[in-house]
């Protein structure tokens, strides 16, 4: 031990060895370090539609998130460890939001407040709403809901502090901002004629190099990947697998026709044996 | 006068910190039991501070209460169709549904091709749903009903948020938990706690079935009372019950009358209860 | 009928059926009757219209333009038209004019002249349908970007995750198999990227015209003062993410030291497509999507799509008006709302002017209250959807009572009429009264609000300002008096108005509004009680598709934020459609804040929250 060192053991990359890992200090360390983390998340104070509301009731005296070390709602990303995605967000709203996202510091969390932030929610339709703001910056928790309501929100935010509880120091995934260096920005969408994510960029050229070709611009046929769903559950009720080969028309194979029958023969057993019994 | 409008508010605040403890005081030296001082402090007459604990305490929501849908199946003991579900893919779900979150495979009989009142595959995309129950208000078949549970935070949405035909089914007795006001009334409407098909296939065997308030009727009427004295209060009169006749149980009754409707029905139930384990003692 | 007191002699005391005899003799080449069934009104010859409109404000008295929008008839009429709903500020019905041009470099002149209210409602008949209003100063999109491709309200434009003209889809049942839109189509296949479009040097240009707008080249310009020093005039950016915006709302104003020389609204933060959605939904579809409008009163927005489309029904030949029991649950629901809009609303003006979040702890905690009585009632706190065309989803139930699902569940059980008659006896009036005592007199508050944000009675009803913003400046317009809906008739209340027009007065009418609720309330619980037992649905409710006969109608009702319409048109299946062919929302969030920019000009920059705050917005309305 002499050899060694100590100011290595500030590096990060100071390899651990395989027996010292989830070590007694740094499990202990963690707790600690994660129970002063979960019990002060600071929100952005910061709404966006419905839930917003809902989320505004969850602070105020009913519900109260002060119990949780949560009451600090700081009006700038900078003070601020947790966004609250709460609502519907809209392609121009992206833009702010992402904006807002790089300039938290970390360790920074996300939460999906509802079925708009989640995945769209009803509006997803819409030509101006974004189907889930998971897709431009990472979130942490989804709270289903159309509005969760406060408690629904409270146990989303538990769950956000469970997933803090979960994260260790030995583990540079759980912890990567002492990693080496600054993280890196998510690029800030661009307000074209419609928005266009940076990051897709080489993907929406591949596919306008297809549109000149005279191919399928911008869409995925997919009655395959339709299929898959239905498929899966197929697959896990153990039937045969060849169903998943099965085109739009859905043309029934043998396969299911005798899972089918099977399982209908099986109830029938099954209601008969009740009513002999009886 | 400067200065005396912070005081005047600062009194404000400290009359509403001690309020909340002159309530523990009031109801310290009374009988009430933990829920119902809950009642007292979420209800209209609350002073003070009346913050739900909520992890430890939760406001447990109204029978209306909508979140998520979920699918109606029978009992596993149901005694003719275990598990079998009451949707019978109509679709008319999927058609009132404003966002458009629902998806129904009909199934077909496979030799003959025809439709199969049974849904092959139910899917709700959670993540659309907008929670406004008009599944659950248009439903034919009472199938479709809106869950109470609303703690499904996760950390994952792409495997997760479309729930399947397995994860929507919940047994009938759920709803009936849930919701028993809401049930009892839906059930009243079908004019049986069955599912309407069963209801229609037994009468065409002349089967018995089970009618809501009536005599084979297996559940408690659920309009009962607050701070009700225990069930057995029931008195054990046997003959006059059963040879009453089913009530017309649309048919609003006046106040006394419920009351009275209530005892006698209570009375029924737990007859029939008491057929009904002597039935399966003979069986066995 | 208000009219019917004043004697008939002048043409500004004409009804509105005499209204359009005298526009057609006096411009018997520009004005002609609408006769397509189920329509009302006058069309109007385009190149005429500002003619026209001159004379129905000044000759007519038809000072109040209510709503201002565009409607795309392709496929019918291979023609766009604006629709137009005047009013008199004395009350009575509407005088509806419309104004047609063709699809093809649609153009209608502008009436902002005429009606300085027109100013939004015409920037987002440009912004969503393309027409062009010549003569209007500011003439650029309002709710999408600048440099957005298309207007996406036309019918014929499709959006990105496009899947079938209306709804139901057949996608859905009975070869259902579940997929996100997304996954399925990964840019949109109705994206419509420009020609000339170069992915490699794209730029943003959605801010620019904003600031070009403004006279500015650059952030900063000097300006010699009165005293020949040079000054800045700077911009500055409030929201869209600042906490006093009431949302994702936006202002960008021009700033002469402390004192705002302009102000831009920039909205559309929230522009969920609430009507491209509720054109392709089907008319009971839209209902649960009225409460996500104004969030905060989702049973007001009900009411008023119900008597939207209700009107529409009643053109037809089977059709019963809302039982008597139904209007009564409706205004007990739609009171509440306001008491609850109002709480809300005076807590976060407080927050604007400062006091940070205790004010608005006593509106919420009051607002809980009527929020576990609508839960029990409707199902959801806010999200209510309660109404229905013919009555309301299902009848109070007798207790408000819950069971234990979760752990730790905590059942209570109160009952329903007992708990309705301590809150509208008890529990509101004591938290209104408490309200009053401490803010009204506070001489923070009074500092801070007498005299801010003017707005004089005129330039409210030129703005088509509505609500407490209207009421405030003493124009005494309230829908449920001025056109009379419901069993409003009937009970007794008054029309509460102020007469100073600034901030201070708009806080003391949603006072006033509150204590006329409660009146309003304490007159409903006897016919409660009176009515129980009663149906609560007139017609057949098990109807999951109705069908609405062909026409047009405009139900307008008085919302907490002021007046909000429905402009929904029936057309195309001669069987009556299933789906609405237009359905437009008159949001009074949106048209309050056409009197923003005015009411802040010569401010200081710290009032433009409280201004704002005092207007009362709600992004979802505004930006629907």
């Amino acid at each position: 031990m002499s050899s060694l060192d100590l100011r290595q053991l500030h590096d990060t990359e100071f390899p651990i060895p395989d027996e010292m890992n989830g070590n007694v200090a740094i499990t202990s360390l963690s707790k600690i370090y994660n129970w002063s983390r979960r019990s002060s998340i600071w929100p952005m104070l910061f709404g966006l539609a419905c839930c917003a509301i809902e989320m505004i009731a969850t602070a105020a005296a009913r519900y109260d998130t002060s119990r949780f070390g949560m009451e600090v709602m700081r009006a700038s990303p900078r003070q601020s460890d947790l966004m609250i995605v709460s609502g519907t967000v809209t392609k121009k709203m992206v833009v702010p939001i992402v904006r807002l996202y790089n300039q938290m510091p970390e360790p920074k969390y996300v939460i999906a407040m509802g079925a708009c932030a989640s995945g769209g929610g009803p509006f997803k339709e819409g030509y101006n709403v974004v189907s889930g703001i998971d897709q431009y910056i990472p979130v942490d928790v989804y709270i289903p809901g159309c509005p969760p309501t406060p408690q629904a929100l409270l146990h989303g935010l538990i769950s956000l502090q469970k997933k803090i509880d979960g994260q260790s120091l030995a583990n540079m995934d759980d912890v990567p901002w002492y990693g080496v260096g600054p993280s890196d920005p998510v690029p800030v969408p661009i307000l074209g004629p419609d928005i266009i994510d940076p990051r897709q960029m080489e993907l929406i050229r591949q596919q306008a190099a297809a549109a000149a070709n005279g191919q399928a611009y911008g869409i995925r046929e997919l009655p395959a990947a339709a299929m898959d769903v239905a498929a899966k559950k197929v697959a896990k009720a153990g039937a045969a697998g060849a169903v998943a080969a099965a085109t739009a028309t859905a043309v029934v194979d043998e396969a299911t026709l005798a899972a089918r029958l099977e399982r209908r023969m099986e109830a029938l057993s099954r209601k008969r044996a009740l009513a002999s019994k009886n | 006068m400067y200065g005396l409008g912070i005081l005047k508010g600062l009194g404000v605040t400290i009359r509403h910190f001690f309020e909340s403890y002159i309530e523990d005081i009031r109801y310290a030296g009374s009988k009430l039991t933990p829920t119902q001082k809950f009642e007292k402090r979420q209800g209209t007459d609350a002073v003070g501070i009346y913050t739900v604990q909520y992890p430890e305490e939760k406001i447990a929501v109204p029978e209306r209460f909508r979140f998520v849908p979920f699918l109606v199946v029978e009992d596993d003991d149901h005694p003719d169709r275990p598990g079998h579900d009451w949707c019978t893919s109509c679709g008319i779900c999927a058609k009132v549904c404003p966002p458009q979150c629902i998806w129904i495979v009909r199934s077909e009989d496979p030799v003959s091709k025809r439709p199969v009142p049974e849904p092959e595959a139910f899917f709700i995309d959670i993540d659309i749903c907008m929670n406004c129950g008009f599944c659950a208000e248009f439903c034919p078949f009472d199938a479709i009903k809106m869950d109470h549970d609303y703690e499904l935070a996760d950390y994952d949405r792409t495997g997760t948020h479309i729930y399947d035909k397995e994860k929507l089914s919940k047994p009938f007795s759920f709803w009936r938990k849930i919701a028993p006001t809401t049930a009892w009334e839906e059930a009243v409407d079908r004019k049986s706690w069955e599912h309407t098909d069963v209801v229609k296939a037994k009468q065409k065997t002349g089967a018995p079935i089970s009618v809501p308030g009536g005599l084979n009727d297996p559940y408690q009427p659920p309009i009962v009372p607050k701070k009700e004295e225990p069930v057995a209060a029931a008195p054990s009169a046997a003959g006059e019950a059963v040879a009453e006749a089913v009530p017309a149980a649309a048919a609003a009754p006046s106040e006394e009358d419920l009351a009275k409707e209530e005892r006698r029905k209570k009375r029924e139930a737990a007859l029939a209860r008491k057929a009904a384990e002597k039935a399966a003692s003979e069986g066995n | 009928m208000t009219d019917q007191m004043i004697a008939p002699a002048a043409p500004g005391s004409l009804d509105s059926g005499d209204v359009a005899g005298y526009l057609k003799t006096k411009f018997p080449d520009a004005v002609k009757d609408d006769t397509r069934q189920g329509y009302s009104g006058v069309v109007i010859d385009r190149n005429r219209l500002v003619e026209v409109a001159e004379s129905i404000k000044n000759e007519l008295g038809y000072n109040y333009l209510s709503s201002a929008t565009a409607v795309d008839y392709l496929g019918i009429e291979d023609s766009m038209e604006m629709v137009y709903h005047a009013y008199r500020t004395s009350g009575g019905g509407p005088l509806v004019f419309k104004a047609q041009t063709p699809r093809e470099n649609a153009e209608i002149p502008s009436l902002i002249d005429v009606w300085p209210g027109a100013d939004f409602q015409e920037r987002e008949a440009y912004d969503l349908y393309g027409i062009h209003f010549p003569g209007h100063p500011n003439q650029k999109r309002i709710l999408m970007w600048e440099g957005f491709e298309g207007h996406p309200m036309r019918k014929d434009w499709k959006e990105a995750y496009y899947e079938q003209e209306l709804k139901p889809f057949d996608s859905r049942w009975p070869k259902g198999y579940a997929r996100r839109a997304e996954e399925l189509n990964m840019f949109g296949k109705n994206v419509k990227y420009p020609s000339d479009l170069n992915l490699s040097r794209l730029t943003d240009h959605s801010e620019s015209s904003l600031y070009s707008g403004m006279g500015l080249g650059v952030d900063v310009e000097p300006v010699p003062d009165s005293e020949g020093l040079q000054t800045d005039k700077l911009v500055v950016n409030l929201g869209p993410h600042h906490p006093s915006t009431h949302g994702v709302f936006r202002m960008v104003v021009t700033l002469n030291g402390e004192t705002i020389d302009q102000l831009e609204p920039v909205m559309g933060y929230l522009h969920r497509n609430h009507e491209k959605i509720g054109e392709r939904n089907a008319w009971n579809h839209n209902m649960p999507f009225t409460d996500r409008l104004d969030y905060i009163s989702s049973m007001s927005n009900n009411l008023g799509y119900a008597q939207a489309v209700e009107k529409l029904m009643a053109l037809g030949a089977r059709y019963t008006p809302p039982t008597y029991r139904a209007e009564v649950i409706r205004v007990l629901m739609v009171e509440l709302t306001r008491i609850v809009n109002h709480l809300w609303a005076i807590g976060f003006l407080l927050n604007d002017l400062g006091a940070f979040f205790t004010p608005s702890l006593y509106g919420i905690a009051e607002r809980e209250k009527v929020l576990d009585f609508f839960e029990a009632v409707s199902g959801s706190r806010m999200m209510c959807n309660y109404m229905r065309f013919g009555g309301v989803f299902k009848d109070l139930p007798e207790r408000i009572r819950s069971t234990a699902n979760l752990v730790n569940d905590q059942v209570r059980d109160f009952d329903t009429m007992k708990y309705l008659t301590e809150l509208i006896n008890d529990s509101l009036p004591r938290a209104i009264d408490e309200y009053d005592r401490f803010l009204t007199d506070s001489e923070i508050i009074k500092a801070r609000t007498q005299g801010v944000g003017y707005l004089p009675a005129e330039m409210a009803i030129a703005y088509s300002a509505a609500g407490p913003l209207l009421r405030g400046s003493g124009v005494a317009y309230d829908v449920r008096r001025a056109e009379p809906y419901s069993i409003y008739p009937e009970l007794d209340f008054d029309v509460a108005v102020r007469y100073n027009g600034d901030i201070y007065d708009r806080y003391l009418i949603r006072l006033d509004e509150m204590r006329e609720s409660v009146r309003i309330l304490k007159q409903i619980l006897p016919r409660l009680e009176a009515t129980k037992g009663e149906s609560i649905f007139s017609g057949n409710k098990a109807i999951y598709m109705p069908r609405v006969p062909i026409g047009e109608s405009y139900g307008r009702v008085e919302n907490p934020k002021g007046e909000l319409g429905y402009y929904t048109v029936s057309q195309g299946d001669p069987k009556g459609p299933q789906n609405p062919w237009r359905y437009h929302v008159r949001a009074p969030s949106f048209i309050n804040l056409t009197a923003l920019g005015p009411m802040c000009k010569g401010q200081k920059v710290a009032d433009v929250v409280a201004i704002l705050g005092s207007i009362d917005i709600v992004l979802g309305e505004t930006d629907r």
